[in-house]
């Protein structure tokens, strides 16, 4: 395939939004009230959407029988390259909003970025969802505010969300070979400068919520070559059960 | 403010009128600014198409009940889903707003009315029943992607305001 870099670059970005997407649809029916239970949703489904524009353009690239749906659900966990952040389970409100945050913020970064690609269709992609997150960083920042500056025991879950979460952060600005080949056509995005301003709106935000910022500088990587925690196969196994059993069925 | 909509054939404009959206039926495609390009080429409907959310389920039924209505006066036909320009509220038209008012949403407001109304500052979205501007905002996200759940402080009315997008 002539394209493989980009094919591999534009998984890169959409198996975040689709791994994302999953966990907050495992919320559906099960959020802590109403409200919260449609904004996950509602978020999923955000992020759902861009999948498919993402996966509609990859599989054009691929040719052969590639569908965005294969591209989905037929993928074995190696194949896919969404970060260790987004596969962490829902564990309780507080990690669930806190990975959202942690995500949110270098998800609005990015897609500032992504729209001066040289590739139009990304560009494209990049300006529709860009409209969309700033809605989720704006949901996810409010709450983090709101649980870390709230009781006593709330503010102890977020922190305790944070610390668990912290590890998983300095991967979103790890450059990947696909990555590196997009930069340098000025398709892709250079994801390494992004970083310091990440933690300075990240620790601004954190510290208003009176959450300490962890110091430890030991940090998980792996997601983006494929190599993923322990509950990523559960995730897809959820995921991809109605496929593997039953293949080609619609509905 | 772009135009609300641009290379509209007056023929295909009059059948697109009919199609509404499924999830707010009131409003014809038209006035919601979702058909960005109608032409007629070799006698087949070319149309262009683009969504209000990325995730909006109601793409797919709004291209159908297209392809549908086209059929039905004679015209066979292709519908394209495009995503640039990317859809703003502006394109609502004056009578689209009008619609969802009537049909009991509150029409977005402008980008910073928006940011203020959305962050719990002033309070200018009026309710659909009453039409009091003594309102609170319940949840940024709603029953559908595009809108965010309110609540009248006067008649206690629970009602939907269009989430501004620009």
């Amino acid at each position: 395939m002539k394209n493989e870099n980009l094919y591999n670059y534009i998984l890169g970005i959409a198996d975040n939004n689709l791994i994302l997407g999953q966990r907050l649809g495992e919320l559906c029916g099960h959020g802590p009230s109403l409200e919260t239970d449609i904004a996950c949703t509602n978020i999923s489904l955000d992020l759902l959407g861009q999948v498919r524009s993402y996966y509609q353009y990859a599989s054009k690239l691929k040719g052969d029988n590639v569908t965005e749906d294969s591209i989905a659900f037929l993928r074995k966990e190696k194949e896919y390259v969404n970060v260790l952040l987004v596969e962490q389970p829902n564990t309780d409100f507080a990690y669930t909003i806190v990975r959202q945050f942690l995500f949110d913020i270098y998800n609005n970064l990015f897609l500032e970025e992504l729209q001066k690609s040289h590739d139009i269709t990304l560009v494209a992609i990049a300006k529709k969802s860009i409209k969309e997150v700033s809605y989720h960083r704006r949901f996810s920042s409010d709450w983090v505010k709101r649980l870390g500056d709230g009781t006593k025991e709330s503010n102890l879950k977020v922190q305790e969300a944070v610390d668990n979460l912290w590890t998983y952060t300095d991967e979103l600005f790890h450059l990947t070979d696909a990555d590196k080949a997009m930069v340098k056509e000025g398709i892709g995005v250079d994801v390494t400068v992004l970083k310091s301003k990440y933690y300075k709106i990240v620790n601004t935000l954190l510290t208003e919520a009176n959450i300490v910022i962890p110091d430890s500088k030991w940090f998980q990587k792996g997601g983006k070559e494929g190599i993923h925690t322990e509950h990523m196969g559960y995730l897809l196994n959820d995921m991809q059960f109605m496929q593997r059993t039953y293949p080609n069925m619609e509905w | 403010m772009v135009a609300t909509a641009q290379n509209i054939d007056e023929r295909l404009s009059l059948i697109l009128e009919k199609v509404s959206d499924p999830e707010i039926p009131v409003l014809s495609i038209m006035d919601m600014g979702v058909v960005r390009s109608a032409i007629i080429e070799e006698g087949i409907a070319l149309i262009q198409i683009t969504p209000t959310y990325s995730g909006c389920p109601a793409m797919d039924v709004i291209g159908d009940d297209i392809k549908k209505a086209l059929f039905e006066a004679n015209y066979k036909s292709e519908v394209e889903l495009i995503l640039a320009p990317a859809w703003t509220t502006d394109w609502i038209t004056p009578k689209g707003r009008r619609m969802l008012e009537e049909y009991g949403i509150a029409a977005p407001l402008d980008e910073e009315a928006d940011k203020s109304v959305l962050l719990g500052g002033k309070q200018l979205v009026k309710c659909t029943n009453c039409g009091s501007k003594n309102t609170r905002m319940v949840s940024q996200f709603g029953s559908t992607a595009c809108k965010a759940q309110f609540q009248c402080n006067e008649c206690l009315e629970p009602f939907d305001y269009f989430k501004c997008l620009k």
